[in-house]
């Protein structure tokens, strides 16, 4: 009975993990320009690495094997978004700052290196 | 010197969960590879405040699991909007100010907000955040200033 | 259970290939650089995956490492895109001293 739920469990956290994955790929594919890319690429460094790491800690149950994987999960949602945050810095220190469609910018981005 | 402590235990408990393999010899060349690491990062001097072992209180877990529910809402708005990015794209630049006191502070604010997804921190100031938001409701969420509550009530220990 | 996970893998290869399109496509080099990370980061997750579908819970260790890799990996390069050069200094910040 309990081995049931898990195993359903499981397979929703991996399925909609994959999900999410593919919907950020189709997200950094479609977005119109960087900044908005950077925000695609963040779906799939957080919740599609998150859900599949969570299914796969339930299979896996208490191991050495759930220690190395809440470790990969902790790597990768520390790493993300300080790469994230290079990134955003470099392209703005470099080029352009973002487009803005949306509300006028409260004072100028400024660009200080 | 407290500092050095909290961060030998902390890489001994690391050590201890990846290893797997226990016998007399692997203990001595992962206590000596503790030793080497802590005796490194005080010759490289990256040792500070974040070491501090009252940092790890048992705020965290529940700011964590509050961090973990704004990620799955904010990606559920992303990944709508890359099925339809031409209803639901509104790219724009917020600044938001930031009235957390210590840089440990600041800086778990910037990537709390570059962690969720539709809303990436470009810089960071000491008295505020310039964010770029990706939709209209991320950018209204990060200037609700509800984040910024939340490290504040995660950083103010009795 | 090995199918949900097959399945799963198929998904992230599908990812992998968007970024890779990503990749080629660019227009800017900081495209490319998002795209390699999305790629790397899709890499850990194989491998994990992996490990779960083979049994053989050793390749986990490579995932671990991966992880650490990648990170370094982009950095460094988004080091080298900005400054030409590893060895350069980076700018102040407030979280210095």
């Amino acid at each position: 009975m309990v081995e049931t739920v898990l195993f359903w469990l499981s397979a929703a956290c991996l399925l909609t993990g994959g999900a999410f994955g593919v919907l950020g790929g189709i997200g950094l594919i479609r977005f119109p320009d960087f900044y908005s890319r950077l925000h695609a690429a963040g779906i799939t460094d957080t919740l599609c690495a998150l859900l599949i790491i969570v299914g796969l800690l339930i299979q896996a149950g208490l191991a050495l094997i759930s220690i190395k994987l809440l470790l990969i999960l902790l790597f990768l949602l520390f790493t993300a978004p300080t790469a994230s945050h290079a990134l955003a810095r470099a392209a703005m220190v470099d080029r352009s700052p973002p487009e803005v469609t949306g509300d006028p910018v409260p004072g100028e981005p400024s660009s200080k290196s | 010197m407290r500092y050095l402590v909290s961060l030998a235990l902390l890489l001994a408990l690391l050590w201890l969960g990846i290893s797997g393999v226990y016998k007399p010899l692997l203990f001595l060349l992962g206590g000596t590879s503790v030793l080497f690491v802590v005796w490194m990062s005080r010759r490289m001097d990256v040792v500070g405040v974040e070491h501090n072992p009252v940092l790890y209180s048992w705020r965290l877990p529940i700011y964590w699991g509050w961090l973990v529910w704004e990620i799955v809402k904010a990606n559920v708005a992303v990944a709508r909007a890359a099925l339809w990015p031409d209803r639901h794209l509104r790219p724009q630049v917020v600044r938001v100010p930031v009235r957390l006191a210590t840089p440990v502070a600041k800086v778990t604010y910037a990537n709390s907000i570059t962690l969720t997804p539709g809303t990436v921190t470009l810089l960071l100031e000491p008295d505020f955040i310039e964010a770029h938001a990706l939709l209209e409701s991320t950018a209204r969420d990060l200037e609700s200033g509800e984040m910024e509550r939340r490290i504040a009530w995660l950083e103010n220990r009795p | 259970m090995n199918t949900v996970l097959v399945v799963t893998a198929l998904a992230i290869f599908a990812t992998m290939a968007l970024a890779l399109v990503r990749a080629l496509k660019g227009p800017t080099v900081y495209d490319r650089i998002v795209a390699v990370n999305v790629f790397g980061t899709k890499t850990v997750l194989i491998v994990a995956l992996i490990t779960a579908i083979s049994g053989n819970d050793d390749l986990i260790d490579v995932a671990l490492v991966y992880a650490l890799i990648n990170f370094i990996a982009v950095v460094a390069v988004l080091k080298l895109v900005r400054m030409r050069d590893l060895g350069a200094a980076g700018e102040g910040d407030i979280t210095d001293g």
